[in-house]
C-alpha cells in the first residue's frame, strides 16, 4: 500500500525527469548548432585546404599536397629548385610575436593604472570612465586607425606640434615603422585589458590592503604582495585579451605599417589574396593557432601550479 | 578549543610575561581640559599611558557631514585591556581606525608614549589591528599570513619561522598551518587574525568586534583565550565591542561611548554601580530610573522613603532622576516598614537562579526588583497587594543627566 503511493510519484518524477532533459537538449541546439557552423566548421575547411594543392587563380585544387606546410619552413628556389629556409615567414613571426609582446606589456603599463583609477572613484562616477574607455568600440576600427596615421605623420598632429614649439627642427618619421605599430595596436587594445582589471579591482577587499599596511608593508610591498596577487585573474584576462588578437592583427600594421612592416596576419592574408596560395595561408593560420594554443596551455598550467602552491 | 586550564601549557615561551601591577594607580581619568598645554605639562604618569587621544574630533564630509568622533579624550594604560563599549554607529571603530592610522584626525592629536603619531603612516606605528572581518590574506596559507608581518619588518628567516610556530601554539593551530584561509572555520580565522596582529609583537593590539560572528559557546572560549593572551604578552589590549556582558567581564577599564563622544570612562565596577549618566545606566545592565529630590546628601524618593547617597559632581540640589538596579531592590509581602515603599507586585517572573518581580509604585512608576532565588523561601503571588519594597544599602545611585 505505502509502496504504491510512494511509486506513483516516483514515476512521475521520472517522466517528468526524462522531460526535462530533452527540454534542455531542445533549447541547447541553436548553441550547439551556432557552435558547430561558425567555430569548429570552418576550422575544418582550413585543415583539410592546408594539405591541398593552390589553384593556379587562388582557391584550391583538389589533390593531396603537403606543399602548404612544408612551405611554412622552406622555400623552393624559383630558378634551380634548391631548397632553403623560408626567412621571411620566420622573421614575420618573430616581429608579431615581440610586437604583441609588446603591445601587452605597454596595455599593461597603461591600463591597470587606468582600470585602478576607475575602481576607486566613486561608483557614479566609475559609469561614466567605464562608458569613455568603451567608446572607441563603437567606431570602425579602420577609421580609428586612420585617425592615428592623422597624428603621427609627418605633416601630422604630433609632428607639427612639435615643430611648432620648436622641440625638433625636422617632422620625426613615426609613419611606417614599428613604433607606429606597437602605438596603434596598444592604442586599439587598451580596453580589452582596462575591463578585465578594472571588474578584478572593483572586487579587491581594499580592507585587505589597509591589513597590508597594518602589518608594516609599504605602498610598493603592500601593492606587490597584496593587490598584484588578489588582481592577477583580471591582469591574466586581460594580457590574454590583448596578446591573441595583436598576434593575429592585420588592419592595424597594414594601415600603420604601410605594408613594409609585415605581421603574421597580413603574411597570412597575402597568401589569400596577391600570393595565390591558399593552402598556405591556411598551414599559417593552423599555426598561429598552434602558437596561441600552446602559449595558453602553458600560462594556465604555470598560474594553476603557483594557485595550488599557495 | 583550549579550556582555561590548558592555558599555561601554550604558553609561549618569548612572550614577555609582564606583571600586572596589582592596584593600578589611580591617575585620575586625566579628562582633557581647554587647555591642553597644562594638562601636558601636570600629567603625573606619562610613561604609564600606552595611548594618548587628546582631543580628538572626525569629521566626515557629506551631505549632511558626519561627526562621527566629537572632542574624544582618553588615556589608555600601558598592559591595560581596555574597551570600547557604545551601540552601533556610536564611533568606536573610527577611533580604532583613527589609532591604527587609517584615517587622519580631523582636530586633535593622537599620542603613543608621549610621541605624537597623528601624522604617521599606519605601517610606521607600532600598533595592529584584529578586523572584525579578519581580513586574512586569501592568497596566503594560515604560516604565511602570520608571517606577514615579521616579513615586513625585515626579520631574519629563522627567527621568523621560529614566531610563527610559537604563534601558532599560541592559538593551538599547528595542525592547520598549512590551510589557506578560506578552507578553515569562523573560529579558527578568528585566531588566525589574532596570531598574525601579535606576531611582531605590537605594543598596543586593537580588536574590533572579533568575537561577534562567533557563537555564544566558542564566544566564551575566546574570551578567556584573549585575556590569557593579553596576560601573557603584556600588550596593551583595545577592544571594540558592543556586548556589554563581555566588556565588563574582560576588561580592566571600559569608556562608554554614544553619538561620537566618551560619556563615562571607568572600571567595570564603576560603570556598573555608578554610572554618572542615564544613558550609561541605560546601556550596561537593567535599570530602574525612579524620580526624586535632592537636598545636600539625601534623597527624597517621589514614591517615598529618605536614602543617604554619594553626589557626583555638577548635581544641584532640587529634582533628579535616581538609579535603582533591579539586584538592589527586593520585595516582601506584609506593611512596609520604615525604610520600606509600599508597591503593588503585578507580575513574577521565575528563571531559574532568581525570580524578577514587577512591581508599581504609589506614585505609579514601574520597578523590576530581581531576588536570588533560596531554599525555602515561599514563591511570590502576582497581584498580591500589600507588599514591601526594600533597597539594599547604598543602592541608589543619583544620576546627572
Ligand atoms: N567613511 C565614512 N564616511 C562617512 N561616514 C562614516 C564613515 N565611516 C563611518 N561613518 C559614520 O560615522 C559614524 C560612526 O561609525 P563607526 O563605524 O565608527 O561606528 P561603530 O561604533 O563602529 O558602529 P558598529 O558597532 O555598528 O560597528 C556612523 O554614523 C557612520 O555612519
Ligand atoms: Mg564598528
Amino acid at each position: 500500500m505505502t509502496d504504491a503511493i510512494s511509486e506513483a510519484p516516483r514515476a512521475l518524477e521520472r517522466e517528468a525527469e526524462k522531460n526535462d532533459i530533452r527540454t534542455r537538449w531542445l533549447l541547447a541546439t541553436p548553441a550547439i548548432v551556432i557552435i558547430f557552423l561558425f567555430a569548429t566548421a570552418p576550422l575544418f575547411v582550413m585543415v583539410v585546404y592546408s594539405f591541398l594543392a593552390p589553384g593556379d587563380y587562388g582557391n584550391v585544387k583538389w589533390e593531396f599536397s603537403l606543399d602548404g606546410w612544408t612551405n611554412v619552413l622552406v622555400q623552393r628556389d624559383i630558378f634551380d629548385d634548391t631548397l632553403m629556409w623560408a626567412d621571411a615567414h620566420l622573421s614575420i613571426f618573430w616581429r608579431s610575436l615581440s610586437l604583441s609582446v609588446i603591445t601587452t606589456f605597454l596595455t599593461l603599463v597603461f591600463g591597470v593604472p587606468t582600470a585602478w583609477f576607475i575602481a576607486t572613484q566613486p561608483p557614479g562616477r566609475r559609469e561614466v570612465w567605464l562608458f569613455l574607455i568603451t567608446v572607441p568600440f563603437w567606431t570602425n576600427l579602420l577609421v580609428r586607425t586612420i585617425a592615428i596615421q592623422e597624428l603621427i605623420r609627418a605633416e601630422g598632429v604630433i609632428n607639427n606640434t612639435l615643430l611648432f614649439v620648436g622641440l625638433i627642427n625636422a617632422p620625426i618619421q613615426m609613419m611606417f615603422t614599428d613604433f607606429a605599430i606597437a602605438f596603434g595596436m596598444t592604442y586599439v587594445y587598451l580596453p580589452l585589458m582596462v575591463l578585465p582589471v578594472y571588474a578584478a579591482v572593483e572586487k579587491l577587499d581594499f580592507r585587505l590592503v589597509e591589513a597590508a599596511h597594518d602589518l608594516y608593508a609599504g605602498r610598493w610591498v603592500a601593492f606587490r604582495r597584496v593587490i598584484l596577487p588578489l588582481i592577477k585573474p583580471g591582469i591574466i584576462a586581460g594580457s590574454i585579451l590583448v596578446f591573441i588578437p595583436s598576434l593575429g592583427a592585420y588592419v592595424t600594421p597594414r594601415v600603420l605599417g604601410g605594408g613594409k612592416n609585415l605581421m603574421f596576419g597580413n603574411l597570412i592574408e597575402l597568401q589569400f589574396g596577391a600570393g595565390r596560395n591558399w593552402p598556405l595561408g591556411a598551414a599559417l593560420s593552423l599555426m598561429l593557432m598552434a602558437a596561441v594554443m600552446v602559449s595558453l596551455i602553458y600560462y594556465v598550467r604555470v598560474t594553476s601550479r603557483e594557485q595550488s602552491d599557495g | 578549543m583550549p579550556r582555561p586550564e590548558d592555558c599555561c601549557l601554550s604558553r609561549a615561551p618569548s612572550c614577555k610575561l609582564i606583571e600586572k601591577p596589582s592596584v593600578m594607580q589611580d591617575t585620575g581619568m586625566q579628562q582633557e581640559t581647554g587647555n591642553m598645554d597644562s594638562t601636558e605639562t601636570s600629567r603625573p604618569s606619562a610613561g604609564d599611558t600606552a595611548i594618548d587621544v587628546v582631543r580628538v574630533s572626525k569629521i566626515f564630509p557629506g551631505d549632511p557631514e558626519v561627526r562621527a568622533l566629537d572632542d574624544v579624550s582618553v588615556a589608555i594604560r600601558r598592559n591595560e585591556f581596555f574597551t570600547l563599549l557604545g551601540p552601533s554607529g556610536c564611533g568606536k571603530t573610527t577611533l580604532l581606525r583613527l589609532i591604527a592610522g587609517f584615517e587622519p584626525p580631523s582636530m586633535g592629536s593622537l599620542r603613543l608614549r608621549d610621541k605624537d603619531i597623528s601624522r604617521l603612516p599606519p605601517n610606521r606605528r607600532p600598533i595592529n589591528t584584529v578586523f572584525q572581518n579578519y581580513a586574512l590574506f586569501p592568497h596566503m596559507s594560515v604560516a604565511q599570513n602570520i608571517a606577514f608581518g615579521l616579513e615586513m619588518l625585515g626579520k631574519p628567516r629563522d627567527e621568523i619561522a621560529a614566531t610563527v610556530d610559537e604563534m601558532l601554539k599560541l592559538v593551538q593551530m599547528e595542525a592547520l598551518k598549512n590551510r589557506r584561509t578560506s578552507e578553515i572555520s569562523g573560529g579558527q580565522q578568528q585566531r588566525v587574525a589574532l596570531a598574525r596582529a601579535l606576531a611582531p609583537h605590537p605594543e598596543v593590539l586593537l580588536l574590533d568586534e572579533p568575537l561577534s560572528a562567533l557563537d555564544l559557546k566558542l564566544r566564551k572560549e575566546m574570551q578567556i583565550e584573549l585575556k590569557r593572551l593579553q596576560n601573557e604578552t603584556g600588550i596593551t589590549f583595545i577592544f571594540v565591542t558592543h556586548d556589554q556582558e563581555e566588556a565588563l567581564t574582560m576588561s580592566d577599564r571600559v569608556a562608554v561611548m554614544s553619538a561620537g563622544k566618551i560619556l563615562q570612562i571607568g572600571a567595570p565596577r564603576e560603570i556598573y554601580e555608578a554610572p554618572a549618566e542615564r544613558f550609561v545606566a541605560n546601556f550596561i545592565g537593567e535599570s530602574n530610573f525612579l524620580d526624586a529630590e535632592l537636598a545636600g546628601d539625601t534623597v527624597r524618593l517621589k514614591a517615598g522613603g529618605s536614602f543617604r547617597v554619594a553626589v557626583p559632581d555638577g548635581v544641584a540640589a532640587g529634582p533628579v532622576s535616581v538609579l535603582l538596579r533591579p539586584e538592589h531592590a527586593s520585595v516582601r509581602i506584609g506593611e512596609p516598614g520604615p525604610e520600606e515603599l509600599p508597591v503593588q507586585i503585578e507580575n513574577v517572573v521565575y528563571s531559574g537562579d532568581a525570580t524578577v518581580a514587577h512591581l508599581r509604585l504609589s506614585t505609579g512608576e514601574a520597578v523590576k526588583a530581581r531576588m536570588p532565588n533560596a531554599p525555602g523561601v515561599a514563591p511570590l503571588s502576582s497581584g498580591a497587594k500589600g507588599a514591601a519594597m526594600g533597597i539594599a544599602p547604598g543602592g541608589i545611585t543619583v544620576l546627572k543627566d
